[in-house]
């Protein structure tokens, strides 16, 4: 593979690298100055470090900028980290934050179309090209997902399927019998829907689909050869986040070795978690993302809580821009749970809500039928303890609804006795996590 | 006179009710009489104990979500139309009853049934003015 039989979409990924490293300064430096000038939070930790945008004369000295942290999106709701006026944004999202706020992202027109553009250069590196039917079963919504994948793929030239997640039936027919060649949704629910494939007589290896592209959820290189080897299609992981932009962040190419960060819109360093203190390629630890070209809503230094390196080694594939490691675990407590983030504070949130004071819990996860599956145990305390049956699946439901309504994610809920969840120096374990990843 | 109810929050799991049993009767406590309300993840044990306080505190001890709940203990004709009668008492009064039981053992030729009325006090009026029985306390329903 070479520049020239990629899509010209592609041909910033095999940019040489001291261009690739000119640009990334230009549109830092640029980045910064909009920043400073335009949100407020950003000007006033520049101003405690004594830093000014003109500070910034080599890519280096991205060190001397300030981290931004997901809570800082939930303190300056909805807009405050917004560097365009409301009438330049031409699109927001939103996922959902730790305690019910949900974080808002906006976009410009153009913040749209740099979108477009590294989805569209996602799906070239997975050999996607204008003539591939496409199928996007990532949810269509205020989840960046749908309608990310939705315009590069169209940008690509490729007819895309906007159907959106769940109605499992309808998705197999569809993938018969449309003459699909690429799918794009979590990797669980690929699994889901090859099981339930089976079951209704769809083998997925008769079929033209030959692509999966598949994120918003870790997933590993177990699962990968399963998906190949039960579907016979070539499974590529796509990396991003609503913060930074959403899906469209770095992919694997046809090596499947390491995801591709799209270097001239982000730049990305690793941290040590604890310290902050950058590491080289090659160290695992943090990934820290900065938007080299976002107008509405520019990250600079944005703590991402994943946890990869970078691998300075050229690709085989001819890609200049780097590689990272396929994410292998966070570096803090969130859970990804049906691509969903959910942190542990918002169902403790949740339960607080109804009880009134916090219970002895725990958040049970398992796969089933290649479905994450989330229970939350809630030990019974005296003050909510009934002698009648409907009173205590009152509660339960109560419970429910309070745990949907912050995290969006439908829970099983079940009534524990007291002391029956173990308590480790006094601290309780609160997730088990039984999904083989 | 309203007695007192025990409840106990038990996981609908094997082993569960008989340990709870077992505490009790590790120190000395007598069941006159239970009932077992369960859903597929869980069980509401009621019990009727002589000693209640001694009862909750043993449970509790032990690491028991424990309720006390009044209840009625009512002699119940053993013959046909006998429950009849105290419900339509109860129900003439407007009296909703959430659950109720029975004792294992007969006094002198009556049944006992133990009542859990939503308003327990009003219940014992109506009762009592309708000419039903309402036992007095645990010890009165002992045959020994």
């Amino acid at each position: 593979m070479n520049a020239m039989e990629c899509h010209p979409l592609s041909a910033p990924d095999f940019m040489p690298l001291s261009a690739l490293n000119e640009t990334r300064l230009r549109r830092l430096q640029v980045i910064v100055t909009r920043a400073y000038d335009r949100v407020k939070l950003f000007r006033q930790r520049m101003e405690e470090r004594d830093l000014r945008p003109q500070d910034i004369r080599c890519l280096e000295d991205i060190r001397k900028l300030p981290f931004t942290v997901k809570t800082d999106l939930r303190d300056t709701y909805p807009y405050g980290l917004f560097a365009s006026e409301m009438r330049d944004v031409v699109r927001l999202h939103a996922s959902s934050g730790t305690t019910g706020k949900p974080i808002v992202v906006g976009y410009t027109r153009e913040d749209v179309a740099v979108w477009t553009e590294v989805i569209a250069r996602c799906l070239a590196a997975c050999g996607l090209h204008a003539g591939d039917i496409v199928q996007n079963a990532y949810g269509y919504g205020l989840f960046t997902g749908g309608l990310g994948l939705h315009y590069g793929a169209e940008a690509l030239g490729a007819t895309v399927i906007p159907i959106s997640g769940g109605n499992t039936e309808r998705q197999i027919t569809v993938l018969k019998d449309f003459g699909v060649t690429a799918i794009c949704c979590t990797p669980s629910y690929f699994l889901h829907l090859l099981d339930q494939g089976a079951s209704l007589g769809a083998d997925f290896r008769q079929l033209p689909l030959r692509v999966g592209v598949f994120g918003a959820e870790p997933w590993t290189q177990a699962m990968r050869e399963r998906i190949e080897a039960e579907s016979r299609i070539k499974a590529y992981d796509i990396y991003g986040l609503s913060e930074i932009i959403g899906p469209g962040v770095a992919i694997e190419c046809a090596r499947q070795d390491g995801l591709h960060v799209f270097e001239d819109h982000f730049l990305a360093e690793i941290v040590d978690p604890e310290t902050l203190e950058p590491l080289p390629d090659g160290s695992e630890g943090e990934l820290v993302l900065t938007t080299l070209s976002k107008q509405a809503m520019p990250m600079i230094r944005y703590r991402t809580r994943d946890i990869t390196a970078l691998m300075a080694e050229p690709c085989p594939c001819g890609r200049t821009i780097r590689r990272m490691r396929r994410i292998s675990r966070r570096s803090d407590d969130m859970l990804i749970i049906r691509g969903v983030n959910v942190f542990p504070s918002q169902i403790e949130a949740a339960l607080l809500r109804v009880e009134g004071t916090l219970p002895h819990y725990q958040i049970v996860l398992t796969r089933e039928a290649d479905l994450d599956q989330m229970e939350v145990q809630v030990e019974v305390t005296p003050q909510v303890f009934s002698d009648e049956v409907r009173v205590l699946e009152e509660l339960q439901r109560k419970l429910l609804h309070s745990i949907e309504t912050i995290t969006g994610i439908r829970a099983a809920i079940r009534l524990v006795a007291p002391k029956t969840i173990p308590r480790s120096e006094g601290k309780a374990k609160r997730v088990i996590d039984k999904r083989k990843l | 006179m309203k007695i007192h109810q025990v409840s106990v929050f038990l996981e609908n799991k094997p082993g569960r009710l008989r340990a709870a049993c077992a505490e009790l009767a590790a120190h000395g406590l007598s069941i006159v009489t239970l009932s077992l309300a369960d859903t597929e993840q869980f069980g509401i044990l009621r019990l009727i104990v002589e000693d209640w306080q001694k009862a909750k505190t043993t449970l509790e001890k032990a690491g028991y979500v424990v309720k006390i709940t009044e209840v009625l203990a009512i002699e119940v004709d053993d013959k046909p139309g006998g429950l009849a009668r105290i419900l339509d008492t109860a129900s003439g009064a407007g009296l909703n009853i959430e659950y109720m039981y029975a004792f294992a053992e007969k006094r002198g030729g009556k049944a006992v049934l133990v009542f859990r009325f939503e308003d327990p006090d009003a219940a014992l009026r109506v009762l009592k003015d309708g000419g039903i029985n309402v036992l007095e306390n645990v010890k009165l329903f002992r045959l020994t």
